[in-house]
């Protein structure tokens, strides 16, 4: 063996081998993908058919339209999560005693905990079909997890400026915005930004479940054979992705940074 | 008027930060309060300002015990405290104008510190409290950008601007040069006499003390040595508050900040 | 006084603020946000009486048996999907990091593995570009419903991701032995056993790991496309508005994310 692996290594290595043939036993892979061998034939003509991407103007402007929802979709969803988020960062901080401290923990875990998508379901029936629905989803589960950082950012702020503004009479709220919002002011804004670029990739995919954007539009072209199209979606996707990142970015260098 | 009469505080139950104190300054004083460390001069500052109950005995402020304020009448009552710290307590992202303002928040309804926020409301009043000092010139610029006297000094403007009738200053001077702590120490001064106003000071420069401040204190293990005005003091007064003792220089605190730590990313998706 | 009399940060304040406005407001509007819908009677009764169905959680044996079932194959999925994943990001990895470069040593780059290398990192690129889901989507159309489809799309985009991580920690670890190596002579493999691995093997068999607890909660989302697993059984009980049984799933859904979540810290603690 080579010098890398330990003893303990050793049986580690075992036991993860042992699961993945396990894995295979169980999903009874090699027949699945024996029979997909047949269709190996097809997978390259799909494949070549996705090589073609549709082009036409009118198509395009469809696409367009996708885009702009899902930029609205991921946008929104961000900014509802950064104001909740900081909503119920405050009390998990332990701002507000123990009980509020321990209430909105279990509410952040419970939003995080639950993916994007699940939420998605449960909004379209809050919200119908359509991008409210995916915002309101992005925004449910985005709020758990920047509601976390925010909370630990809240939590490692130098207590000093705050208590000192306090000791000299000034109210909670104004000790809090002139003592330690420019603390964590920066790191929440990076967070944020840092979960739009996430949003941006999810945006464009929970139109899986009707809840508008490109998913949408994606999941009839693939779902009609239409591998054109699919193939120009998922290249608009990829830009889209990209522009926010520039987007994000930008806009980190001037509020965070600078 | 400011009076303490048998007044201790226990941290914990063995040790007394402050053991039978009995103190009255009138106000107008300029108070300078020195003694080795852990001779209580923190303590005592925090209790007169009303951030620090104590454990047994009396603090009135103009015949007011705070303790037995509401909540309510406490704010503002230490809306007329100025303090002052070794670290200036001043988040470094903040801009000179918003810190210097910030003084007089226990005064201004919130619309008015919100909306400073937005749009600083008293751009001519922070100036006024920079000038003395000699940094009008840095209002718009950035906490951070300044050197850590500089820092001070926009600590003490905040203080001016504030214009406290009771200002505490837990060692005000200690971590600048003997230039720039001079010219703080006279700087303080200056404004309290010129104001009325009553000044407690904690100093590790003795010569600051009894040159600068009208009355001295020597504080040693929660009791008072020696209380005389300054011209009064002599070289043995000094010599027995610090025999013994270890070096006061050695003491001063590093108050350098821990790093935060940088928290995890979910990176999953 | 030269400082100005206004505060100079306000112009910008202004135009910064006028700009949030004119993009958030049509953004809005094309989001369709309109909060009252939630409040609509029709919408709230759907979502109250489908919530109302979630307690108690659906117990019955036979439920009971396809739960286990669905959780035993998204583990199954997670599984493989890593291990195919690593056998697409080792080559990748090594083609793509300079650590193992031998023209880098005296400055000499030869065109033909500057090429090679590129090529690998658009590859990679091009992998973890796409999401897993719409992998999924695509491999559904391809292998038909069921596990099959997940695994290929967890091993494409987990591939690219492991690839690009992978380089990474290759190329931040320390090069000093593997220089010496590549100096004296040795070939890049044995570089890289003898080198490389024995500095860097902690990090990448810790972020495998990091990376497979991913792949857990991955495996479910994908089943809401049809990649079976327990993603897959949620996507038909909450289509059936059975929501004693999404209320069960989803219970377990929490729990083996926190036994991933468990489980993974514990590897990694091992490898330590």
């Amino acid at each position: 063996m080579s010098p890398v692996i330990p003893r303990r290594g050793l049986t580690l290595s075992v036991l993860v081998l042992a699961a993945v043939l396990a894995s295979v036993w169980r999903l009874d892979l090699i027949a699945a993908f024996a029979e997909g061998q047949d269709s190996l034939g097809e997978l390259f003509g799909f494949l070549q058919r996705f090589a073609a991407p549709d082009t036409s103007p009118a198509f395009l402007s469809k696409v367009g339209q996708g885009a702009i929802e899902t930029l609205a979709i991921s946008l929104i969803g961000t900014l509802l999560a950064v104001l909740a988020g900081v909503a119920l960062a405050l009390p998990a901080s332990g701002r507000f005693g123990r009980l509020g401290q321990t209430a909105s923990r279990f509410m952040l875990n419970l939003l995080r905990s639950v993916p994007e998508l699940v939420w998605a379901t449960l909004t379209v029936l809050a919200a119908g079909l359509g991008p409210f629905a995916g915002t309101l989803a992005l925004a449910l589960h985005t709020t758990g997890v920047l509601g976390r950082l925010y909370a630990e950012a809240l939590e490692n702020a130098p207590p000093a400026p705050e208590t000192a503004l306090r000791g000299a009479g000034s109210g909670a709220v104004a000790a809090f915005l002139y003592g330690t919002l420019p603390a964590v002011a920066p790191q929440w804004v990076a967070y944020g930004l840092y979960r739009w670029e996430m949003n941006i990739r999810m945006a464009a995919i929970l139109g899986f479940v009707g809840a508008g954007g490109l998913g949408a539009q994606l999941y009839y072209a693939l779902s009609l054979f239409h591998e054109a199209r699919a193939a120009t979606l998922i290249v608009a996707m990829l830009l889209l992705s990209l522009l926010v990142d520039a987007l994000s970015g930008w806009l980190r260098r001037r509020l965070v940074v600078a | 008027m400011i009076s303490l009469a048998a007044l201790s505080v226990a941290y914990g139950d063995s040790r007394r930060a402050l053991d039978g104190v009995d103190l009255s300054i009138a106000p107008g004083e300029r108070v300078a309060l020195i003694g080795p460390s852990g001779a209580g001069k923190t303590t005592l500052l925090r209790v007169i300002g009303a951030n620090l109950r104590p454990t047994r005995g009396q603090l009135q402020l103009d015949g007011l015990d705070p303790w037995a304020l509401s909540a309510r009448q406490l704010q503002g009552l230490r809306a007329h405290i100025g303090k002052m710290y070794q670290a200036p307590p001043i988040p470094p992202r903040q801009r000179v104008i918003t810190a210097v303002l910030a003084g007089r928040l226990g005064q201004w309804p919130l619309w008015r510190a919100v909306a400073s926020l937005v749009y600083p409301l008293d751009i001519d009043g922070a100036r006024a409290a920079l000038a003395p000092l000699g940094l009008a010139e840095r209002l718009f610029d950035r906490c951070d950008q300044l050197s850590g006297g500089q820092l001070q000094r926009v600590a003490l403007a905040r203080l001016f601007y504030q214009q406290p009738q009771l200002v505490l200053a837990d060692e005000p001077v200690s971590a600048l040069d003997p230039t720039l702590a001079r010219s703080v120490a006279v700087a303080l001064n200056e404004d309290a006499k010129r104001r009325e106003a009553t000044l407690i000071a904690s100093l590790h420069a003795v010569e600051l003390a009894l040159s600068e401040f009208s009355r001295v204190i020597g504080l040693r293990e929660g009791r008072i040595v020696f209380d005389r005005p300054a011209a009064q003091v002599r070289s043995a007064d000094i010599d027995a508050l610090y025999a013994g003792a270890s070096n006061p220089a050695a003491s001063a605190e590093s108050s350098l900040d821990a790093p935060s730590a940088k928290p995890r990313l979910t990176r999953c998706a | 006084m030269s400082v100005s009399q206004h505060d100079p940060a306000a112009r910008g304040r202004a135009t910064a603020l006028v700009m949030a406005v004119c993009v958030l407001w049509p953004l809005l509007q094309v989001a369709q946000f309109e909060p009252a819908v939630l409040f609509d009677a029709g919408n709230l009764a759907t979502l109250g009486g489908f919530l109302g169905t979630f307690l108690p959680p659906a117990t019955d044996a036979l439920f009971l048996g396809f739960l286990a079932s669905a959780t035993l194959d998204t583990l199954a999925i997670a599984t493989i999907g890593i291990a195919l994943a690593m056998l697409i990001a080792v080559p990748l990895a090594l083609l793509s990091t300079r650590s193992l470069s031998i023209g880098r040593l005296d400055g000499r780059l030869r065109p033909v593995s500057e090429v090679i290398r590129v090529c690998a990192r658009g590859l990679t690129l091009v992998l973890r570009g796409v999401p897993e889901l719409v992998w999924a989507l695509v491999f559904v159309r391809i292998f038909g419903l069921g596990p099959a489809a997940g695994v290929a799309a967890l091993a494409i985009t987990y591939g690219g991701m492991l690839a690009k991580v992978y380089a990474e920690i290759l190329e931040s670890s320390d090069l000093s032995p593997t220089r010496a190596l590549l100096a004296a002579g040795s070939g890049r493999l044995a570089a890289l056993g003898y080198g490389l691995l024995p500095v860097a093997s902690d990090e990448l068999v810790s972020y495998t790991v990091y990376r497979w607890e991913c792949a857990v909660r991955a495996s479910v989302v994908m089943g809401f496309v049809g990649a079976g697993g327990l993603g897959q059984l949620m996507d038909q009980s909450m289509k059936m508005l059975n929501g004693g049984e999404a209320c069960s799933i989803l219970i377990t859904f929490l729990l083996l994310v926190m036994a991933a979540d468990a489980l993974s810290a514990w590897l990694r603690r091992q490898v330590r």
